[in-house]
């Protein structure tokens, strides 16, 4: 149903091995209202190293695709691979980190002792874990506070704690849904900042659900959009931005063009209202 | 200490009521006896007699503390007439049943979060087992075990236990299903053992409930405790004393073993407060 559309220049153009592909993916959920259609016909590929932005309402499946990625839901029909293997296989073999809404720290643990928790789940030996924790905070910009209760930090720390948590036993894929929605507009920028600082040291593949279209445009090297009953993709954008993105690059023309073609993305998706 | 006004005042009313309260249910027993001997008894003589009779409908308050003093502190905590020695009894009782009480419901909240046969058969029991009268099955059990060879301390635990398990395993099934979807999709992207997801995350995230419950099991212990000690032919405890008070009409007896048992209580339920204090502090909860 959807191809690869235009506007995909120099930057995309060399080949990247494929991390995840999607094929034919459907999910229907049995609900006493009957049967709804969460993901219909879902194709997609991402390559090594995209940072890619899922964008539609509610209930366009985009956290649906995200979970079935996860395998936290599954599929009804079609194939989803991540590093060529099952979901399933891959959460097993840990091939990814995924950030939630809300940050879920344990009150009961500090910092350092919620980012350590998948580590010792994981079987890490002591040291290892220890030093993992002081890399990984560094990455985020929380050293120091290894030893703080997460009530002790403001929203934006915890979420970036929790992203560290992700960070922390070396997945190559980082599945984040709305990981910055209930921050506020100027935290949210210092994170996306911060975000793509991290994605450019540590060279991971990001999956990102947004329903903020400047936050998929700015952080994005693939933009997909998505319209709901049924779930589906309605258009996949390549970003032509640079990798380098200063805050200031939302002023740019460019930026903008791309805005522009998400907001008629999402407006087609919902013609039938 | 802010609120020791407020509590000066609570405790000052309540005299005021118990005093006066003695007054009305004494004086017609004054006024009888008075009667018989041909006195005419002052309004002052009258209030004195209510408040110093040997066995009154409700004994005044420094009547109790009299008799409080008299079996506290002037015993030794070794004689049968010391209160001190009868709320170690009970006490005794109370700890064991409220020990075994939290095992057994903490063994049962673990299998209905874990084991879907128990999940749907379990609960509808342990609520049928708290809907039987006590008082009914306390001396059926005290018979039983006595029929087997057990006798003393273990059947009084075994009535408490049978009223201390239900709090814990209400308020566990609560605390144990208490990390929502999220923390547990989070443990399984993580492909957490279901030991793992226990100790790390429905275990931790339980203790809360636990203390809430287990304050309740303690209250609840110790009412088991007094009431497996009534039909045991009254030879020890605090309940003993409140039976063998009711056999000969010792009111103040009565009286002070309430007290001595509410006092016990508030002992035992302070100390789990304690624990519950410096456990979620030293997991940074409080």
């Amino acid at each position: 149903m959807m191809t690869e559309q235009a506007a995909a220049p120099a930057a995309s153009a060399m080949p990247r091995p494929t991390v995840i592909s999607a094929q034919g993916l459907n999910l229907v959920y049995e609900t006493n209202d009957g049967p709804v259609q969460a993901l219909k016909d879902v194709d997609l590929k991402i390559g090594k190293g995209d940072f890619v932005s899922f964008i539609g309402p509610s209930g366009c499946g985009k956290t649906t695709f995200l979970r079935v990625m996860a395998d936290l839901e599954t599929p009804t029909s079609g194939t989803v691979l991540v590093n060529g293997v099952t979901p399933e296989a891959a959460r097993k073999a840990r091939a990814y980190g995924y950030v939630f809404q809300a940050a879920g720290l344990y009150p009961w643990r500090s910092i350092g002792g919620n980012i350590r928790l998948p580590l010792e789940i994981m079987g890490y030996s002591k040291s290892e874990q220890a030093a993992r924790v002081q890399r990984v905070l560094e990455l985020v910009e929380l050293a120091g506070f290894e030893k703080k209760y997460p009530w002790q930090l403001s929203g934006g720390m915890q979420q970036r704690a929790s992203i560290a948590r992700a960070l922390a036993f070396d997945a190559d894929i980082l599945l984040m849904d709305e990981p910055f929605g209930a921050l506020d507009e100027i935290v949210r920028d210092h994170l996306n900042e911060q975000l793509l600082a991290l994605w450019a040291r540590t060279e991971k593949t990001i999956c990102f659900v947004t329903h903020s279209i400047p936050e998929a445009v700015y952080l994005s090297t693939k933009i997909v959009v998505m319209s709901p009953r049924p779930g589906r993709i309605t258009d996949i954008i390549e970003s032509p931005l640079p990798k380098e993105r200063p805050l200031e690059i939302r002023d740019t023309p460019e930026f903008l063009e791309i805005a522009h073609r998400v907001r008629e993305g999402l407006r087609a998706g919902h013609a039938y209202d | 200490m802010k609120n020791v006004i407020p509590v000066l005042t609570v405790v000052l009313a309540i005299l005021v009521i118990w005093y006066g309260s003695a007054v009305m249910l004494n004086k017609q027993w004054v006024l009888d006896q008075a009667a018989r001997q041909d006195r005419v008894l002052t309004t002052p003589e009258l209030i004195a007699e209510t408040w110093a009779q040997d066995k009154p409908k409700l004994p005044a308050p420094h009547q109790v503390a009299v008799e409080l003093w008299d079996t506290v502190a002037m015993k030794k905590p070794t004689s049968k007439r010391s209160l001190v020695y009868h709320a170690w009894v009970t006490m005794s009782a109370t700890v064991l049943g409220f020990g075994l009480g939290t095992l057994l419901g903490f063994a049962l909240a673990v299998g209905i979060v874990y084991n879907r046969v128990m999940d749907k058969s379990v609960m509808p029991w342990v609520i049928a087992s708290q809907t039987i009268p006590i008082l009914a099955i306390a001396p059926m059990i005290i018979v039983v075990l006595n029929a087997i060879g057990l006798s003393g301390l273990l059947p009084k635990a075994m009535i408490s236990m049978y009223l201390s398990f239900f709090p814990v395993v209400v308020g566990m099934v609560k605390g144990l299903r208490s990390p929502d979807g999220m923390q547990l999709d989070q443990m399984r992207t993580w492909s957490a053992t279901r030991a793992q997801e226990f100790w790390r995350l429905r275990l931790p995230a339980s203790m809360p409930y636990l203390f809430a419950s287990m304050k309740i099991a303690m209250a609840a212990s110790l009412v088991g405790a007094i009431v497996g000690e009534l039909p045991t032919g009254a030879v020890a405890g605090l309940g003993a004393r409140l039976l063998a008070g009711s056999y000969y009409g010792q009111t103040i007896q009565i009286w002070s073993a309430l007290l001595m048992a509410a006092a016990l209580a508030a002992a035992l339920v302070g100390l789990i407060g304690l624990i519950q204090r410096i456990t979620l502090k030293r997991m940074g909860m409080a």
